[in-house]
């Protein structure tokens, strides 16, 4: 039995004034006339570049104006998987800085972001798919990630849970295997970027939305909020699902198509799946996370929308290919589900870097790949914002790669079958 | 699951048909610059609101023309592309005017 005096002693405990509570975000004061730089948008991209702008580059006098709550949009809907394994050298040079970053970033901002290493299993069910992943392999390997070509004993060796059985539409004919790819938790990261660059000065305003964009000449010159003009000198935009209305307001369109990700969890379970594994032919990832539930993730819808409605089809669709995979779950249940705005290229490749207006930024095009790359795009659009002219990292991801013909097919994106 | 009403076919599960994009008017394959071309096949509208967007009925190989909100998830009206588009582009008659 507990003695009586416990629960007293942990409320005094509680109410000592030698720990208060942390508070992450100063509270919100007004808006200032003008700004060095405002950031449209407060998910992680946009939080992880005022992190960036003020600790790198000294640029402090930064506003975030953010429309709903911080981290609200596609930073709290996505299912939270790091990996470096693309297809184009571009792509993965980009995502292995990420990864890089990550690994650094419970240190460096000295916030738990419960990053888990876990291995991440891409498996090929026909010919075509295993001479992908082969090639994906080599461009890894390549460029110094650690990616292998595996084979069903050795995927049955290491994911014993797994069907490797030939009595299924699809069999598992090989996989492409890399260890680093990991899962972290999404909303610690956006908490994490908000905290380190609140402490540097710069203004994080929730419930703001931009209503116009002042463009004079062809420059920026600040933007209109119902909350008073705020001028400034350089302008970013970083709001995925909602870039072609903002990017509108600036005069310009992209080749953006807006499209939902669903998203589901299982009821938790005791931990038994170490590994990610995705499918791009059945369109299925699945990772446990630390809580136990099955995160799990499909293709795009089949259509354009701007709304984060579940459907059934998508369901049937994802747990149909999942219970192939992994039989066993055929009695557990959904938990919750969800669903996210993307911001979907024809090249699967993002959209970064200066736009048709002068000193406007842009940092858009994530489809379903941009979570993995939030301290990446942060550091490299940073860079861009301090020194008007695009970071090495993100050249090819120009946007007027499209009228000069110079795509970057991705076909390592997470949405892409082959 | 979400029915469309096919104007070949009638009503019809969601998942009998294809995307297609926004209609947008082609500029002449002849004439155009490739920057013109680029932008004709690459940059969108991306409307949040009433759009109207070419769809496919793929048992059927149909294609034709939805009006469709993108922010509530109706189809509001679906017409068979003769509608819109009443002479035919011949692309031959073109390259010929080209060479």
């Amino acid at each position: 039995m507990i003695p009586a005096f416990v629960p007293l002693k942990i409320l005094r405990y509680g109410f000592r004034k030698k720990y208060p509570a942390e508070r992450f975000i100063p509270p919100a004061k007004d808006l200032k006339k003008s700004y060095d730089v405002v950031i449209i948008g407060g998910g992680g991209h946009a939080l992880a570049c005022a992190y960036y702008l003020a600790h790198t580059h000294g640029i402090t006098n930064v506003c975030v104006l953010e429309r709903g709550y911080l981290a609200g949009g596609n930073t709290a809907r996505n299912t939270a998987i790091i990996r470096s394994n693309y297809l184009t050298p571009e792509g993965v040079r980009f995502y292995e800085q990420s990864l890089k970053l990550y690994r650094e970033f419970s240190q460096e901002l000295d916030f738990n972001i419960l990053y888990s290493e876990r291995g991440h299993f891409t498996l090929a069910h026909t010919d075509a798919a295993v001479r992908t992943s082969r090639w994906r392999a080599e461009v890894n390997k390549q460029l110094g990630v650690n990616s292998e070509l595996i084979y069903p004993d050795e995927i049955a060796r290491l994911c014993p849970h797994l069907n490797m059985s030939d009595k299924v539409r699809y069999p598992i004919m090989g996989a492409l295997y890399h260890p680093p790819g990991s899962i972290a938790r999404h909303d610690a990261v956006a908490w994490a970027y908000a905290r380190g660059a609140a402490k540097l000065g710069v203004e994080i305003h929730q419930q703001t939305p931009v209503t116009k964009i002042l463009v004079e000449n062809g420059t920026v010159k600040g933007v209109e909020t119902p909350r008073g003009t705020v001028y400034a000198n350089r302008v970013m935009q970083a709001v995925a699902g909602n870039t072609s209305m903002v990017a509108k307001m600036a005069g310009f369109r992209l080749p953006i198509r807006t499209i939902p990700l669903q998203a589901c969890v299982s009821v938790p379970l005791k931990p038994f799946l170490d590994q990610i594994v995705v499918s791009g032919s059945l369109h299925v990832y699945v990772s446990q996370s630390s809580r136990g539930e099955l995160v799990m993730g499909g293709s795009t819808d089949p259509y354009g929308l701007y709304s984060t409605r579940s459907t059934l089809d998508f369901k049937e669709g994802l747990l149909g290919h999942m219970l192939e995979l992994l039989p066993m779950l055929g009695e557990v249940k959904v938990l919750r589900q969800w669903a996210g705005m993307t911001d979907m290229t024809p090249d699967f490749s993002p959209i970064m870097g200066l736009t048709p207006v002068k000193n406007y930024y842009i940092d858009s095009g994530w489809g379903t790949w941009g979570f993995k790359a939030t301290p990446v795009c942060g550091m490299t659009m940073a860079h861009t914002i301090a020194n008007d002219s695009p970071h090495d990292l993100i050249k090819p991801f120009y946007l007027d790669r499209f009228v000069e013909y110079a795509q970057v097919g991705e076909k390592g994106a997470a949405s892409v079958g082959h | 699951m979400k029915i469309m009403n096919c104007p070949l076919n009638g009503p019809r599960n969601i998942s009998e048909f294809v995307w297609g994009g926004e209609v947008k008017p082609m500029p002449d394959p002849a004439a155009t610059s490739d920057q013109d071309w680029a932008e004709w096949l690459f940059l969108e509208n991306n409307e949040a609101g009433i759009v109207r967007e070419w769809w496919c009925h793929v048992p059927t190989s149909f294609w034709f023309i939805a009006e469709r909100n993108t922010v509530t998830d109706e189809i509001l009206k679906t017409y068979p592309a003769g509608d819109v588009f009443k002479s035919r582009v011949d692309f031959a008659a073109k390259a010929e005017k080209q060479s």
